[in-house]
């Protein structure tokens, strides 16, 4: 194919980037920016492939086939609980894929031919330093997304490590004084080792970064992991010196910044807070036992409900782990059925990532107009009868603007407590993810209901369904 | 004006378009939004489709194919992860 040709395919390519991800941050267009980035995604790999013209496709066919079915595969068998774990797992991948291809890059022209010469020579100097950038870049997405999807899981906590910022500073300069090695060596096995110690040396500087960082910050941080795989890609690029590659990689990674940014606004939280780790940094939060809960079961919960006017609903990541969704808008369908209002809160990180609920509710196909944000909803609680908690906590915790000490001071929340009456559904009082105590429980107008959240749901439900029907 | 240079440039103007290409996201989309962007980060399959171009099995080569099997699965598994997310917006309207 003419060359000039397949550089105006690749422009196409990158115009389809760009509009999809610009009308992806509109709801209203956000399927359609999708499936237009996926076309243009198609298109610079459908380029690529007759660029090539006459090689051997055996590798390539099959990497491109097992990629999709294993893809395939990871998202139809995903719940909707799962998708911020299948978004980190994704963007470890793609940081691993773009060191891999630096890494493949450095062992062509370092390590096979037989008249050795440094990486620098065969390479050029931009390219082999972009090119361990690169392999940094993209190992420290791995490890450290790897580690994200862990502790999304809660299958691994919050650490700490003494004295961050200097191990921190040690495996960075440790990462690349290896690369220097690695690329200013003719020796083919002195480089082998060092590019062996970049890797190992940006392994430890993911989990470093991420491991003091507190769960409930992970959007934050896979949000800048994703940043970084962008730029690891723009890295590769260079390296390549693959204009398409550049472009697209470092559109990513500036707008996952911004992306960042935004998150950290919608959390009241500055990035630098976040990376410090501010929940596992903070005070050690009280947690002195409970006073005076009151608890009781769904029937005398539905009879509080039955005759209320207005009840809002607050679900939480409880919910979305019970997979109570359906049983949540059984409760609000047959609270319709009595007259009553019944409106969705949602906090902007409910769950374990922004806008989790709305994927979750969105599931029980529950209605978009019943569905209110956390401003819209704030200002109206203090008029409300019934507020029902399903499985959140830190987003409704007063601490947040009572106590200036608390890990989540500032944050803001659903004033959830100024509603008349307060039912939490939840298995018991343990503390949410941030680990610090509710006082909302302990107050006079907070009800506990303890269970599963989906068992309480449904006993709730049927009990109004026999009160609609008297 | 170098090779070099012309990469810089590229590179300079393309921040300043992701920086500027968004600006207001309602909380709703922020992680379909980080998803799409991720599944876009895999354009380094691009790169790793010139890498895996001969038969034999040498390291290089090896790296290249896992290179491929990686970034599709970060592509093809990211933007479809994103179309579900945001097919059950639809539904609510």
């Amino acid at each position: 194919m003419n060359a000039d040709l397949t550089a105006l395919v690749a422009l196409v390519s990158i115009a389809l980037f760009v509009i999809g991800l610009k009308r992806l941050s509109r709801i209203r267009t956000a399927r359609g920016g999708n499936a237009l980035m996926a076309g243009g995604m198609l298109l610079a790999v459908l380029l690529t492939l007759v660029e090539q013209g006459r090689v051997d496709w055996r590798w390539i066919v099959g990497g491109l086939t097992v990629g999709s079915a294993i893809g395939v595969l990871v998202v139809v068998r995903a719940q909707a609980t799962q998708m911020p774990e299948i978004v980190a797992r994704f963007n470890g991948l793609g940081g691993a894929s773009s060191a891999l291809v630096a890494l493949s890059l450095f062992w062509a022209a370092v390590v096979e031919p037989e008249r050795a010469d440094t990486a620098v020579v065969a390479l050029g100097l931009l390219a082999a330093l972009t090119g361990v950038l690169g392999i940094v870049i993209g190992v420290t997405t791995l490890s450290g997304s790897i580690l994200a999807e862990l502790k999304l899981r809660g299958t691994v906590g919050d650490g700490r490590i003494p004295a961050r910022s200097l191990v921190m500073a040690a495996a960075l300069v440790t990462a690349l004084g290896a690369g220097w090695v690695a690329v200013a060596s003719a020796d083919a096995a002195t480089a082998t080792l060092g590019m062996a110690g970049v890797v190992v040396a940006s392994l430890v500087v993911g989990v470093v970064l991420v491991v003091p960082i507190g769960g409930a910050d992970m959007p934050v941080v896979i949000s800048l992991l994703n940043s970084f795989s962008g730029l690891a890609a723009a890295a590769a690029g260079f390296a390549l010196s693959n204009a398409l590659l550049i472009i697209a990689g470092t559109v990513v990674g500036a707008a996952g910044l911004i992306l960042t940014q935004i998150m950290c606004v919608a959390m009241n939280r500055s990035l630098l807070n976040v990376m410090i780790g501010g929940f596992a940094a903070g005070v050690e939060a009280d947690t002195s036992d409970y006073v005076s809960i009151t608890s009781s079961d769904a029937e005398e919960a539905a009879m509080v409900m039955e005759i209320a006017e207005t009840v809002v609903i607050v679900p939480g990541y409880g919910l979305a782990q019970a997979r109570a969704q359906t049983a949540a808008y059984d409760v609000a369908k047959a609270l319709q059925q009595l007259g009553v209002d019944v409106r969705f809160a949602i906090h902007p990180v409910a769950g374990r990532m922004p806008g989790h609920m709305n994927v979750v509710l969105a599931e029980a196909e529950v209605p978009y107009d019943l569905l209110y944000e956390m401003d819209r909803i704030n200002q109206d609680l203090p008029q409300t009868d019934v507020v029902i908690v399903v499985g959140a906590n830190d987003v409704v915790n007063p601490a947040a603007h009572t106590q200036p000490s608390s890990p989540i001071a500032g944050m803001p929340i659903l004033d959830v407590a100024s509603a008349r009456r307060v039912f939490v559904i939840k298995r018991s009082l343990s503390p949410g993810y941030a680990g610090i105590k509710n006082e909302l429980f302990d107050m006079a107008n907070t009800t506990m209901l303890f269970g599963d959240a989906k068992a309480v749901l449904d006993d709730l439900a049927v009990e109004l369904q026999k009160a609609a029907k008297r | 004006m170098g090779e070099v240079l012309v990469s810089l440039y590229v590179f300079t103007l393309a921040a300043f378009l992701g920086f500027e290409l968004i600006n207001k996201v309602p909380p709703t989309l922020h992680t379909p939004l980080m998803s799409g962007a991720n599944a876009m980060s895999g354009i380094t399959i691009v790169g790793a489709l010139t890498l895996a171009t001969v038969a034999d099995a040498r390291v290089s080569v090896l790296l290249g194919a896992l290179a491929i099997v990686l970034a599709t699965i970060n592509v093809v598994g990211g933007f479809l992860v994103t179309d579900r997310m945001l097919a059950t917006f639809r539904t609510r309207r």
